[in-house]
């Protein structure tokens, strides 16, 4: 049983381990230095492999989308929508500082999503998201998005049960994005440089001098150019998509 | 400012620590943030001070060690010592490396206070 939501679903082997460290003999009155090496964030991600437990029992894939705001994580999925309806059945997590306009985006186009408004949180946690999976049936699903709060820096550190994690630069940011944002970029299973139509109007973005950012984090991610608003590039999006929701299913079949 | 989340999950662990452990406080909390660990220790000692507020923790000193970013070369082996956004191979420059240390974010041991508390004599 599971002790956050008596869901049913037994937690991974991590963080069942109460292990703790013993004091040394204390002098009364003192102090004892107890050894705990205990990461900070383990409550977290204790919730995020009960979260990643309840995707793996459904074969659902996991994504975590992030960005800079406006970098068009939501026009992104709004493509995706549209392409790939007849191929998977998807929905989406949507976490804003306030507003449900994204949810709403989605909702429209006849898919089902759980908005999250963090209240003025930088960063979505894995507690948010578990709370937004017992708004979601994941019966019949193949791939849940969770978009991430627009920001470089803080939803990096938050695990939230996802399998892979999805970073947007687009080319109105600065190319050297990678370099400057290195614990984002280093933790992207795939980058998309969006917004590619836009290109031949801001001449100082070098798509090379950003993948070679991302190479100098020791990433060997997938690189993507595509534009969500003329569809160029997408296919390679989408084959990336496909391929990880057929691994996934693979992977529940055998479970 | 995602430090703020991290220290409410930091005070949490000691007073969890403390009550396991019969103690009246913590003395020193000892941490490892590595470069590579997306916090800023100065940040999280301001926020410390915030989120330590009240819980009985005020008192104690953070000790924060920075644990040094070193990475392993996949092409020739070697371990070098790297910077956050080249994580390259300090002996033959390329990029197949993976990390080895700089990316902790790990409370490492916690200096409790135990024992009777001494009654002033009046």
């Amino acid at each position: 049983m599971c002790s956050i939501c008596g869901c049913g679903v037994t937690p991974a082997a991590h963080g069942q381990s109460h292990a703790h460290g013993h004091p040394h003999v204390p002098a009364p009155g003192g102090t004892a230095a107890v050894s705990v090496l205990k990461g900070l964030l383990d409550e977290n991600d204790r919730i995020a492999a009960h979260n990643r437990v309840h995707f793996d029992e459904h074969g659902v894939l996991a994504l975590n989308l992030m960005s800079s705001p406006g970098a068009g994580k939501t026009s992104l999925l709004e493509a995706t929508i549209d392409a790939l309806r007849g191929r998977l059945r998807m929905a989406v997590i949507e976490g804003d500082l306030e507003t449900d306009n994204d949810a709403r985006r989605i909702r429209a186009k006849g898919i089902a999503a759980v908005q999250i408004t963090t209240g003025g949180a930088c960063h979505l946690d894995a507690n948010m998201v578990h709370r937004a999976l017992h708004d979601l049936a994941l019966e019949g699903l193949n791939v849940v998005f969770i978009e991430n709060v627009g920001n470089l820096v803080c939803p990096a550190s938050f695990d939230l049960g996802q399998h892979a994690n999805v970073t947007l630069l687009s080319v109105t940011e600065g190319d050297d994005k990678p370099a400057k944002y290195p614990v984002m970029f280093r933790a992207a299973d795939v980058v998309l440089l969006s917004k590619s139509d836009l290109l031949p109007h801001v001449g100082e973005f070098e798509p090379s001098h950003a993948l070679h950012c991302l190479r100098e984090l020791a990433n060997p991610a997938p690189f993507i150019e595509l534009s969500a608003r003329t569809g160029a590039g997408m296919k390679g999006w989408f084959d990336w998509l496909l391929a990880q929701t057929a691994r996934r299913q693979t992977h529940a079949f055998r479970a | 400012m995602h430090e703020i989340s991290v220290c409410q999950a930091l005070v949490q662990q000691v007073l969890s620590l403390m009550q396991a452990h019969g103690a009246r406080g913590a003395a020193a909390i000892h941490l490892l943030i590595g470069p590579l660990s997306g916090v800023e220790a100065e940040l999280l000692r301001g926020a410390f001070a915030l989120t330590a507020a009240g819980t009985g923790l005020e008192g104690a000193r953070l000790v924060i060690e920075a644990p040094a970013l070193r990475v392993a070369c996949a092409t020739c082996g070697a371990e070098t010592e790297a910077a956050p956004n080249r994580l390259l191979c300090g002996a033959c420059g390329d990029w197949h490396t993976h990390l080895v240390s700089g990316d902790e974010l790990t409370l490492a041991s916690v200096d409790l206070v135990v024992g009777e508390v001494e009654e002033p004599h009046v």
